[in-house]
């Protein structure tokens, strides 16, 4: 049988990676040469060389790794709620038919209302802390893990539950055993779309109210016109969105192991 | 081995009077009406008829999903009011779970019972060498076959122990030849548990091959048009099929569906042209 035995890493599998990789540094190769040749205004777009360069200035001036742990766990915290009431909220509304009809919609319209600049409200409630930067990306977070969990739930295949209840199965064990780990991959797309919309309102909410995190130096640098700088902070954040998603692939991995 | 008789005293499934009533848009639609049969300890029975005879909700009656209906079912002289501990289901669609191991899938009903995990363990790959499957004790169901996974809700359901093992086309999304070779298997396993089983099926071969007794149904509404003793030898094979005595029994049946599945076909028609009434050319 072709299942049996372990399977070999293939010289093949490494392919998009690598084109993956040579893309993004031709991509990179291609804006140098637009930015030295004038075709790109150097005062608009940095070249890549001199945001690299200015690396090492930014991690020992500007305190970056401080700032990258400030963000990252405000980004934890809000990943923390969003995971309990979020995907407690699509399990309750899941249940409750009558609550899933009245409220819903309201989630739905929320995903798409800009509630970044609902900021001054969050600074009266919770003052000029990191308590208002991780309430607003839990907020504006909350709608897609919701959404996606009922989305999950609803979608588990009749056949998989009547298997449980062919089995006699209590309500309880029925959830634990098979409507939840049958839901989990959806559960998971909601984290990480709601981990994206936590990290963009965290960062901007930081260059908003000027509070700490990589969102404040991002501000900092732009205000003092240190584009590469600006730049190479950029890269931050996109650090901080990576470490999240390896760390969401992994714990999906741990709890529903399919391959 | 002689076919049971269908009026002994030592049925262990009796089946009485189910009837099953469905409210549609297009008013009420009577899918079972009136089905009486009793099932042997040992016995396998298998249940055939054409599409929308009603079958599957046949097989829900009987597992307990569909409560809302008339009649009874007991076993071993309970009455079945729900899903019962006695009764194993074996599933038309793909039902292993996808992010249990197939150890851990047939292990599922023994964790149910509060089994310790060494002892569960080793009950499950008893199950999983007897539908063929060691070697793949920890692989996960999307590495498997159709045929395989199937294999696994098999070992699943018997290592539940049931009394009674119901089992709704299993081998319906599979080609013929896996059909044929998976029916071999059901059947050695049967016979070497003497499983008391109840098929549900379209398929004719499929239930020569493998039945004591055949019970014909009518199109909607589903009632028991005939009940076909099958009296080829046992153990069976599916080299039976190559066999004379196999191929008068297929026809057999087949003159007492033809007319079922001519009388479905025509329903599905005369429903599509009124449905749909200006596309008829």
């Amino acid at each position: 049988m072709s299942a049996r035995g372990a399977i070999a890493p293939n010289f093949g599998d490494y392919v998009p990676v690598a084109i993956g990789v040579v893309a993004v540094v031709m991509f990179f190769l291609a804006v140098e040469a637009l930015v030295q040749t004038g075709v790109v205004n150097r005062f608009i777009v940095p070249p890549p060389s001199e945001v690299l360069g200015s690396f090492p200035r930014v991690i020992e001036e500007e305190d970056v790794i401080g700032r990258f742990l400030l963000t990252a766990s405000e980004c934890l915290t809000a990943g923390v709620m969003l995971t309990v009431f979020g995907v407690a909220g699509g399990v309750l509304m899941h249940r409750y038919k009558l609550l899933q009809d009245a409220i819903e919609t309201w989630v739905a319209a929320l995903a798409s209302a800009p509630v970044v600049l609902m900021y001054p409200l969050f600074l009266v409630i919770f003052g000029r802390s990191a308590w208002t930067i991780i309430m607003m990306g839990f907020i504006a977070a909350l709608p897609p893990v919701i959404l996606k969990t009922i989305e999950g739930l609803a979608g588990t295949r009749k056949v998989l539950v009547n298997v449980g209840r062919s089995f006699n199965l209590t309500g309880s064990q029925q959830f634990w055993m098979i409507l939840f780990p049958a839901a989990l991959p959806t559960i998971f797309v909601g984290l990480r779309l709601g981990l994206i919309f936590a990290l963009i309102n965290i960062v901007g909410v930081e260059f908003l109210i000027n509070f700490g995190g990589l969102g404040q130096l991002i501000n900092e640098l732009a205000e003092r016109y240190d584009l590469a700088g600006t730049y190479a902070a950029i890269c931050f954040v996109i650090l901080v969105s990576i470490v999240f998603f390896m760390a969401l692939e992994k714990i999906e991995r741990w709890l529903r192991p399919v391959h | 081995m002689a076919a049971a008789n269908p009026a002994s005293d030592d049925a262990i499934l009796i089946a009485d009077d189910i009837g099953v009533r469905f409210e549609t848009q297009e008013g009420p639609v009577i899918a079972v009406d009136d089905v009486s049969f009793k099932v042997k300890q040992g016995e396998f029975l298998s249940v055939i008829g054409p599409s929308g005879c009603g079958k599957s909700t046949l097989f829900n009656v009987i597992g307990g999903l569909l409560s809302n209906h008339q009649g009874i079912v007991t076993v071993a002289g309970e009455r079945i009011d729900g899903p019962h501990k006695s009764i194993g289901m074996v599933f038309q669609e793909e039902s292993t779970f996808p992010w249990r191991t197939v150890v851990d899938n047939v292990a599922f009903p023994l964790e149910l019972v509060g089994m310790p995990k060494q002892k569960r363990i080793e009950r499950a790959r008893h199950f999983i060498r007897m539908v063929g499957l060691d070697g793949f004790a920890k692989r996960y169901p999307g590495e498997l076959s159709g045929g395989m996974r199937q294999r696994v809700s098999l070992a699943r359901t018997l290592a539940s122990e049931p009394k009674i093992l119901l089992m709704d086309e299993p081998f319906a999304a599979l080609d013929e030849q896996t059909r044929l070779l998976l029916g071999d298997k059901v059947l050695q396993i049967q016979q070497q548990l003497k499983q008391t089983t109840l098929l549900i099926t379209h398929n004719i071969t499929e239930a020569v091959q493998m039945s004591d007794r055949i019970l014909v149904m009518t199109y909607r509404p589903g009632k028991v048009k005939r009940i076909v003793d099958i009296d080829l030898p046992r153990p069976r094979t599916s080299e039976i099929v190559t066999s004379e005595p196999f191929g008068r029994y297929v026809a057999k049946i087949w003159a007492d569906l033809r007319e079922e599945a001519s009388r479905g076909m025509q329903d599905e028609e005369s429903h599509v042209l009124h449905q749909h009434p200006g596309t008829a050319s």
